[in-house]
């Protein structure tokens, strides 16, 4: 597949465009032949410039004044209610996710949870992403034995296996527990166990791009080791590493969601969708929108990810893609070589 | 490099030698985060209306008062012994709790993998063979979901919505509990069958169905997503379409020519599954009460039990690296081309 790519030294402008012309194409090929990813696509979307309002409205209208929330209570608010710890009430056109046992508006809580949960799904996945990318390259690249770098490798490979050697969630949860609880602990935690995946796919994927005849190529003309890697592998291994990171955003919000049900992430106070299912889990049966609206919430917006990513993956793997749309559209896929077990 | 017994056992016996590495540093990275956040866990072991003697007499017994170095050391040193710590609570050995518990998880994991093949292999199939029309975005939305649905958040709907419903028990602790004399193997189906013992086989299965059906249902897409790629791969070759040309059913060209050759790499990415499975193993087993050795882990990271939850990190450990294993092994035994190395 690598030798439809130009060297970059060869691309000016125009190739640029043409390039991103054929991207669009393919994208609009991809998106019809895979109805699900464009849903997936406009869920995304849709959930993001949510969460951007969520924070954006108020700090913006309390620069001119009293801040205007575009949540319809205060998610801490209790409402009115008779008896103190039974105010559940179903949902209606005013509570439209009903309210909670001590009478707070669910919808307002499930919101006021999204841009939070949003921001440590993309924060600690992107992370990941820039530590193990960094690490990944020089792991993948300059590995020849006997060398300081082939030494580095070696260090990388050694400390990434002792991570992937475990389940992840259970280090994780290991490490916040002891660092004690609230959402800083929790964040550090994931934050130390996700990046040795990344370092994996990008190492395997630079190992099957290097010794392809154009990098051979460029290395003959003389271009250097650095701007090699940058240039040409690099950006050849892009296209996995965003399929994966898109998906991992779903997987963090996962993740961080379970170690705040658990008891050891956020403090009860702050409205979390994992916290709250577990503040909620005895009412399942008499109140189930409590438990059903974050619920709901974390799926749609991981399944949001998921579906964005899985299509894309599809879409992007050489074999799959030519079973399933049988044109090419996306230029200089990186090999598959890399198991992804 | 080939394929002799030689070969297999250079391999094998190079991925052993990785491991001490390996478990020497999860030990480190779990051992300083838990002694370097709480400084007398003694103080947590016994509860706040303890008498000072009582604390002191932890103390001692512990010896969580010398040095954090010396008692990583000694912690070594005594693992390498067999002597995995004692348990705070109780002062029994740590070991012996974990063998025992053990056979509990991996009843539950057998019947969760067993799911996840029964469901997910015809359903990556049905996808494949449907390629990018409905049957294939209705089966990748199934599985997607699944992804999506957070263990405890299928586990809690499961065990206290659905449960009820059917009539199924929700805990893990079993109706007739039998003669402990009788516990052969402490896996409650095997314990039943080799009883003969009718009533408590079925008792156990109603046991294990919802813990093990949340576990397979959040999962099944890896068995589905891997099935469904390697026959895509697959379908398209001549051999299958000779089998069509012959006039072959669809049933009969799909899973006796085509899945034959694509199960290779589902099996063996079971087998890497078993391994991360234990992550969700410990959400679920709490959510259900299933006395395994996930509900322990839980326990002990909560508890601040340091001695269990090294012991867990240990144990765990070897569980992914033998499961890895086999699955390495198993499918260099099914694929030919596979050499050892």
């Amino acid at each position: 597949m690598g030798e439809t790519v130009q060297p970059s030294w060869l691309s000016g402008s125009r190739t640029r465009l043409w390039s991103a012309a054929r991207a669009a194409r393919g994208l609009y090929r991809v998106l019809r032949a895979n109805p699900l990813t464009f849903v997936g696509f406009l869920m995304v979307a849709f959930i993001a410039i949510l969460a951007f309002l969520i924070v954006a409205v108020p700090f913006v209208t309390g620069l001119f004044g009293p801040p205007v929330s575009i949540l319809p209570h205060d998610p801490n608010e209790l409402l009115p209610c008779a008896i103190p710890t039974e105010c559940a009430t179903s949902p209606s056109a005013q509570y439209w996710f009903g309210t909670d046992n001590v009478g707070r508006d669910m919808f307002s809580r499930v919101l006021a949870a999204l841009p939070l949960d949003l921001a440590i799904g993309f924060g600690v996945a992107g992370f990941a992403l820039l530590v193990g990318t960094g690490l990944g390259l020089v792991a993948g690249f300059w590995d020849t034995p006997g060398t300081l770098g082939g030494a580095l490798s070696i260090a990388i490979m050694r400390i990434t296996d002792m991570f992937l050697a475990f389940p992840s969630l259970v280090l994780a949860l290991a490490i916040a527990a002891s660092l004690g609880r609230g959402t800083g602990p929790a964040l550090i935690a994931i934050m130390i166990t996700w990046w040795p995946f990344y370092v994996r796919l990008v190492r395997g994927e630079v190992l099957a791009v290097k010794h392809l005849p154009y990098v051979a190529a460029a290395r003959a003309a003389g271009v250097s080791g650095i701007q090699i890697l940058f240039r040409h592998v690099f950006r050849n291994i892009l296209e996995p590493l965003v399929v994966y990171y898109t998906m991992d955003v779903g997987t963090v919000i996962v993740t961080f969601s379970t170690i705040s049900f658990i008891g050891i992430g956020v403090p009860p106070t702050v409205p979390e969708w994992g916290g709250m299912v577990e503040a909620y889990e005895k009412l399942l049966l008499t109140a189930p929108w409590t438990v059903l609206a974050p619920g709901a919430a974390i799926f749609l917006t991981v399944l949001a990810f998921s579906l964005l990513g899985d299509g894309l993956r599809d879409i992007l793997d050489p074999r799959s893609r030519r079973a399933l749309v049988q044109t090419t559209t996306a230029p200089g896929l990186a090999s598959k070589g890399a198991a992804e077990a | 490099m080939g394929r002799s017994k030689v070969d297999l056992a250079i391999f094998v016996g190079k991925r052993v030698v990785w491991f001490v590495p390996v478990l020497f540093g999860l030990i480190t990275i779990t051992f300083f985060a838990g002694h370097a956040s709480v400084r007398n866990p003694c103080a947590v072991w016994v509860g706040p209306h303890a008498s000072p003697d009582t604390v002191r007499n932890c103390i001692e017994y512990f010896g969580v008062n010398r040095p954090v170095w010396d008692q990583y050391t000694g912690y070594l040193s005594n693992l390498f012994q067999g002597n995995w710590g004692k348990d705070p609570q109780g002062g029994q050995p740590v070991l012996p709790i974990i063998l025992t518990l053990f056979p509990a998880t991996i009843e539950l994991l057998l019947a969760a993998l067993f799911l996840m093949v029964v469901l997910g292999i015809p359903l990556g199939v049905i996808a494949a063979n449907a390629g990018g029309r409905w049957p294939d975005h209705l089966v990748r939305l199934f599985y997607l979901g699944g992804w999506a649905t957070p263990a405890y958040l299928g586990a809690v709907v499961l065990a206290i919505g659905l449960g009820p419903v059917l009539g199924l028990p929700n805990s893990g602790d079993f109706s007739s509990t039998p003669d402990p004399g009788w516990q052969l193997t402490h896996m409650s189906i095997l314990d039943s069958i080799l009883r003969l013992d009718t009533g408590a086989l079925v008792d156990a299965i109603a046991h294990l169905i919802l813990p093990a059906a949340s576990l397979a249902l959040l999962n099944l897409g890896i068995a589905t997503r891997m099935t469904r790629s390697s026959m895509l791969e697959v379908l398209p070759l001549d051999y299958v379409k000779t089998a069509r040309m012959k006039g072959l059913s669809d049933f009969w060209v799909l899973y006796k020519h085509a899945l034959r050759n694509s199960l290779i790499s589902t099996v063996t990415v079971l087998g890497t599954t078993a391994g991360s499975l234990l992550s969700w193993i410990v959400v679920v087993e709490e959510i259900f009460l299933w006395p395994g050795i996930g509900k322990y882990a839980f326990d002990s990271i909560l508890s601040y039990n340091f001695a269990g939850t090294l012991g867990v990190v240990v144990f765990f450990a070897i569980v992914v690296v033998v499961a890895n294993l086999v699955s390495d092994v198993l499918y260099g035994v099914l694929d030919p081309r596979v050499e050892w190395r």
